[in-house]
């Protein structure tokens, strides 16, 4: 269904950014020869609530965000963005690999040259540039090297990156898994000021504690199917599932 | 005195000396190889690149054939240019053979086949670490390549060096479709057959050490290039 696009008065960015959504997976499945890392998963994300999708190592978080972000096909199943601006799906969601991926080039040049891809303007480049550089305290770094950054800085960047592209969805990959508290307290702040903007943040996390931070609402995973889906308060004040209550305990699934 | 040592002040002597002959040979052997290399480069550069991130039935045995052909011998690679050049080859009437052109040719299709191998298992190593994300961020298929050859740049200019190393060195492609002629497609390598035959060993080895001297030269540029340029990157 193409969207309406003449005739309407322009919309306020908010609004027209979130009009790929909601995202809605229907009976997904992902095989990789004869293992299957995602079985039958059906949900709905709709705009709005920060979506953590939390489960144990191998639960197939990383899977589910590539096949949300149209890097792999699913084996079978349906991925649809359900919005009016459907069309454009593509080009509004970014995703943040859990290990940062930077070219051998300037911090600031990395974030350029994810811009030019959008076909932006150099004035409206430099703007972002800047702008996101000064969010994620990277600014006096811009010139350095990317890839001599430190692993923490190198979260930033990343995520600085997908930010300048003003993403209606943000896919993002364990974003803290290898940094300490204080960079992760610094990435999870940058992480609500983004979703502040208007953007839907979807994470993964095997962290509860982060979880729990960040969370409005949690998908919980496990040996690639999706065992709940279910508001942040409730879950982890009582899981529906033993699974998700072993895993809220801390044992081993 | 022994013959290397001879050879020793053979070479040195052609240097000081400048012998025009001799610089005209030199002149011409950098100049085909150098002509060969950017050619092999412009077209194996991106087949590598193409290769290395495109899935297509019969992938794996284009990989074989590629590495495979990088060991061709030059003298075959040189008989099978001379076929298709001579006057009743196909492209006989182009009156190419015997030209610096020819060698040219000769030595162009003797290392795209390094240049091809060498680039698609650099950017296949470094596609799965980055293409990923040039994908996420929503990269078209040639932005990739142009992207992944970049940043690949580093280990791509060793590559271009054992392409031109190959070419600067053999003879035996450029003696075939060149036929050695004084003056006109004489280059060094051609030069030292030359005079090996004729029993002059001083200056046949001579030729070779400014040969050798000529590569390292190259290839230490071609480094200090390397690693100015890694500072900034």
């Amino acid at each position: 269904m193409p969207p309406e696009r003449q005739a309407s008065p322009p919309l306020r960015v908010e609004a027209e950014r979130q009009a790929i959504l909601p995202l809605r997976l229907e009976a997904v499945t992902l095989r990789m020869g004869r293992t299957t890392l995602l079985e039958d998963i059906d949900f709905r994300l709709t705009a709005g609530p920060c979506t953590v999708v939390l489960g144990p190592n191998g639960s197939g978080k990383t899977q589910l965000l590539r096949i949300c972000d149209g890097l792999v096909a699913p084996t079978s199943g349906r991925v649809v963005w359900e919005g009016p601006a459907a069309a454009r799906a593509a080009e509004a969601r970014a995703l943040v690999f859990q290990r940062p991926v930077l070219l051998r080039r300037s911090a600031a040049a990395n974030i350029d040259y994810a811009l030019r891809l959008r076909g932006l303007p150099s004035q409206e480049r430099a703007r972002r540039i800047e702008r996101v550089l000064t969010d994620t305290r990277l600014a006096d770094l811009a010139d350095r090297p990317a890839r001599r950054l430190s692993i923490g800085e190198q979260q930033r960047l990343a995520l600085a990156r997908a930010w300048a592209l003003e993403p209606a969805v943000l896919f993002l990959d364990e974003p803290a898994s290898a940094l300490d508290p204080g960079s992760t307290g610094a990435l999870e702040s940058a992480i609500r000021t983004i979703r502040g903007e208007g953007t839907k943040i979807v994470m993964t996390t095997h962290d509860l504690a982060q979880a729990q931070r960040m969370a409005d609402e949690v998908l919980f995973l496990d040996d690639g199917r999706l065992l709940e889906q279910t508001a942040a308060a409730d879950f982890f004040a009582e899981p529906e599932t033993a699974p998700a209550r072993k895993f809220l305990r801390g044992e081993i699934l | 005195m022994s013959e290397l040592g001879q050879a020793f002040v053979t070479a040195l002597r052609l240097i000081v000396e400048l012998d025009p002959d001799l610089a005209e040979i030199v002149l011409l052997s950098l100049q085909v190889s150098g002509s060969a290399l950017l050619l092999a480069a412009a077209i194996g550069l991106p087949v590598g690149a193409v290769v290395a991130i495109l899935r297509f039935p019969g992938r794996r045995a284009v990989i074989v054939a590629l590495n495979a052909a990088m060991g061709l011998p030059p003298v075959v690679v040189g008989l099978l240019v001379y076929l298709l050049l001579s006057r009743s080859g196909p492209l006989g009437p182009l009156g190419l053979l015997f030209t610096p052109t020819a060698m040219v040719i000769a030595q162009t299709l003797l290392i795209v086949p390094i240049i091809a191998a060498l680039t698609r298992q650099a950017v296949e190593d470094l596609s799965d670490e980055i293409d990923e994300q040039l994908r996420s961020l929503g990269a078209s298929f040639g932005q990739r390549i142009a992207t992944l050859l970049f940043e690949g740049r580093f280990t791509l200019v060793t590559t271009l060096l054992a392409g031109y190393g190959r070419a600067l060195g053999e003879v035996g492609a450029v003696i075939i479709v060149g036929g050695n002629i004084g003056h006109v497609t004489r280059v060094m390598t051609t030069a030292i057959a030359l005079e090996t035959n004729r029993g002059d060993l001083p200056l046949a080895l001579g030729l070779g050490i400014l040969l050798v001297g000529l590569a390292l030269t190259i290839n230490g540029l071609a480094q200090g290039v390397q690693e100015v340029a890694r500072r900034a990157a």
